[in-house]
């Protein structure tokens, strides 16, 4: 794993892997025959009890519950499940045309928001980690946007994007382009919109991720390959960018996941608008629990969103998994 | 190119710190002419870059700031008006101070916060422990839940959460905020790796001594994990505070709303007063700024660490 390795502040960071350092104490406690090794037993479980308690009534459970509600006419005004549906909920979710266009629509913000994410992490991290001195200045500008609640980037870019009056128009002008009726008031451009938005917001996290994939790659590397006759730009070519690779997977497919759970910013810059041109698939969720009313069938659309995440989720620890064998082989 | 080939073979940490500075600093680079962008050239391009991108992603939030200091008539006539008028003025702030929601807004966000972030340290670490420290019988199955749980994605489980809490008779309580964030697996994660990294020899010293398994957790292994603490402390604190879809949909009563909920409630209700709506905006974000300020290190070592091992 590199993980072991990535972790500056693990106290001593072996270069074996976390599980045979662990297993070599555990076995040599065993030889030895201590006896409050053997007792640790039902000590475990009551060190594992609180958070398994609430681990088992708010992730596990209400999974289940959820795959079960959405065989039921679950509603949120009557008690209890509600009579049975079979696949009633499901049939209706493929049939209805707003369930396949909000899926579309948190497509659509996927493909618009990844690119960016990636690419401009990546070129930011790059250029900032070559940086001798100033770094500090550069980890401020792009990663504390980050950590701001998306209530306060949503009112600044509603702000921004304001028609006519707003900053956006106002840089549109100055271009010499005419600013329209604002980026969101469009369908066709409102998701843009948000993106922009996202991508502002949310890059930090991945820079931060590409700076510590860089601090981990060793400074010989570029000195050998420097004194192979390589320029800045095949260094980079060569000896980052196949080195990061691992990084960037993973950052694609972490990207991937948190694009697809899009809520907040739709919510509260667009509610959905114009029409439902940027309805994402949790948007119709919510709003099918709690305007329709009908848990049952929000449930059933729960579910398959459920399905897509985890799925991407499994590719990503099977990634995971083959990179470090991969790294342990060589 | 050779370089890739010899890379796989590299032991990742111990040479760089020690031998790659002496040998930088020793021999510079050769540089060949014609072989591309020169170093230095490149470096002069990286500031240039650098610095555009920078300022383009600094000035949203200038723009709102300086939005939220100007009178609520200015900031009405576009941007324009705001960046040629140059009197700031606290007006905006003193009114959402005066108005009393905001401070509500602030406990809820303040006492969820916390206590969140008190449960999750506490029992994530503890759970931790368990699985680093002990062998037991269904340890594998324990760590095969942990990791479906990391898979699980939460914001889609909002419908079921919201049942259940309704069934508990939880709705509009901070409960509500609370318990469904306690269960984050990826602390756990965190949590073990560096449990993992903490020599046996300590601990063994300590149960020579006739420590037993709580008194080695908490005064052992704990007191040594205060960075890690701080990191998953500050990540569960700033995940809350920022959290909107949960207490969107389980918190009604807008005395007991969180930050987010509230602005996001009332942003009709600030009519054209634009002003006033970027100083709630920046109120909202400043108590995480000023912990940004105060432990970069430990959030940028805990961002790092949720994204590596999650």
């Amino acid at each position: 794993m590199t993980s072991a390795t990535t972790t500056p502040n693990v106290p001593s960071a072996p270069n074996s892997p976390a599980a045979a350092s662990a297993a070599a104490p555990a076995r040599r406690a065993g030889r030895g025959g201590r006896p409050s090794d053997r007792g640790t037993g039902p000590g475990a479980w009551l060190f594992l009890a609180p958070f398994g308690l609430f681990y088992l009534a708010f992730l596990l459970g209400p999974t289940i519950w959820m795959f079960v509600a959405s065989f039921f006419n679950t509603s949120l005004v009557h008690r209890g499940l509600g009579s049975f549906a079979g696949l009633d909920n499901y049939v209706e979710m493929f049939s209805r045309a707003d369930f396949w266009s909000s899926l579309w629509h948190t497509l659509q913000f996927t493909l618009y928001t990844v690119p960016p994410l990636v690419i401009l992490a990546f070129v930011f991290a790059v250029l900032t980690n070559r940086l001798q001195r100033g770094q500090w200045f550069f980890r401020l500008a792009f990663f504390l946007p980050f950590i701001l609640p998306s209530a306060t980037i949503s009112l600044i870019w509603v702000f921004i994007f304001t028609p006519a009056t707003g900053l956006f128009a106002s840089v549109q002008s100055l271009l010499g382009f005419t600013p329209g009726s604002g980026i969101l008031a469009d369908p066709k451009s409102a998701m843009v919109g948000v993106a922009i938005a996202t991508v502002w917001w949310t890059i930090g996290f991945n820079f931060i991720l590409y700076l510590a994939g860089l601090q981990d790659i060793p400074r010989e590397l570029y000195e050998a390959a420097a004194v192979d006759g390589a320029s800045t730009w095949q260094q980079i070519r060569h000896v980052t960018i196949p080195l990061l690779r691992r990084t960037t997977t993973l950052v694609i497919l972490l990207q991937i996941i948190a694009s697809l759970k899009i809520f907040d910013q739709v919510y509260l810059m667009t509610n959905g608008g114009p029409g439902i041109s940027t309805q994402v698939s949790l948007g119709l969720i919510t709003g099918t629990a709690f305007t329709d009313n009908r848990i049952g069938a929000a449930s059933a659309a729960s579910v398959l969103l459920f399905i897509i995440i985890v799925a991407i989720a499994v590719i990503r620890e099977i990634v995971e998994r083959v990179a470090a064998r991969r790294d342990q082989e060589a | 190119m050779t370089t890739t080939t010899a890379t796989t073979s590299t032991p990742g940490r111990a040479g760089r710190s020690g031998v790659g500075g002496a040998i930088s600093a020793a021999a510079p680079p050769a540089r060949p002419s014609g072989a591309g962008i020169s170093g230095r050239t490149f470096t002069i391009v990286t500031w240039i870059v650098l610095v555009v991108f920078a300022v383009i992603w600094l000035i949203p939030s200038l723009f709102a700031l300086k939005t939220s200091l100007s009178e609520n008539g200015v900031a009405a006539l576009g941007a324009n008006e705001i960046l040629s008028h140059w009197y700031p003025t606290l007006h905006s702030y003193s009114t959402l101070f005066g108005a009393g929601d905001i401070w509500n807004w602030y406990l809820a966000s303040a006492i969820t916060g916390i206590i969140t972030t008190l449960l999750t340290v506490v029992f994530a670490s503890m759970a931790a422990f368990a699985l680093s420290r002990m062998r037991f019988r269904g340890r594998t199955t324990v760590m095969l839940m942990i990791l479906l749980g990391i898979m699980i994605p939460s914001q889609v489980l909002i419908v079921p959460i919201f049942e259940m809490l309704g069934a508990a008779n939880l709705l509009n309580t901070y409960w509500a905020v609370i318990f469904p964030q306690v269960p984050a697996v990826i602390s756990v994660f965190i949590f073990k790796q560096f449990f993992d990294g903490i020599p046996r020899e300590l601990e063994e010293a300590a149960r020579i001594d006739g420590a037993g398994l709580w008194k080695i957790y908490w005064s052992v292994i704990m007191p040594l994990s205060r960075p890690v603490i701080a990191a998953v402390a500050i990540l569960t604190f700033v995940g809350v505070w920022n959290n909107l879809l949960l207490p969107l949909f389980v918190l009604t009563n807008p005395n007991l709303m969180t930050i987010p909920v509230g602005l996001a409630t009332v942003q009709g209700s600030f009519g054209q007063r634009f002003a006033d709506i970027q100083a709630g905006a920046i109120l909202a974000a400043l108590p995480l700024v000023l912990l940004y300020l105060v432990f970069q290190r430990q959030i940028v070592e805990g961002v790092a660490g949720t994204g590596l091992k999650g």
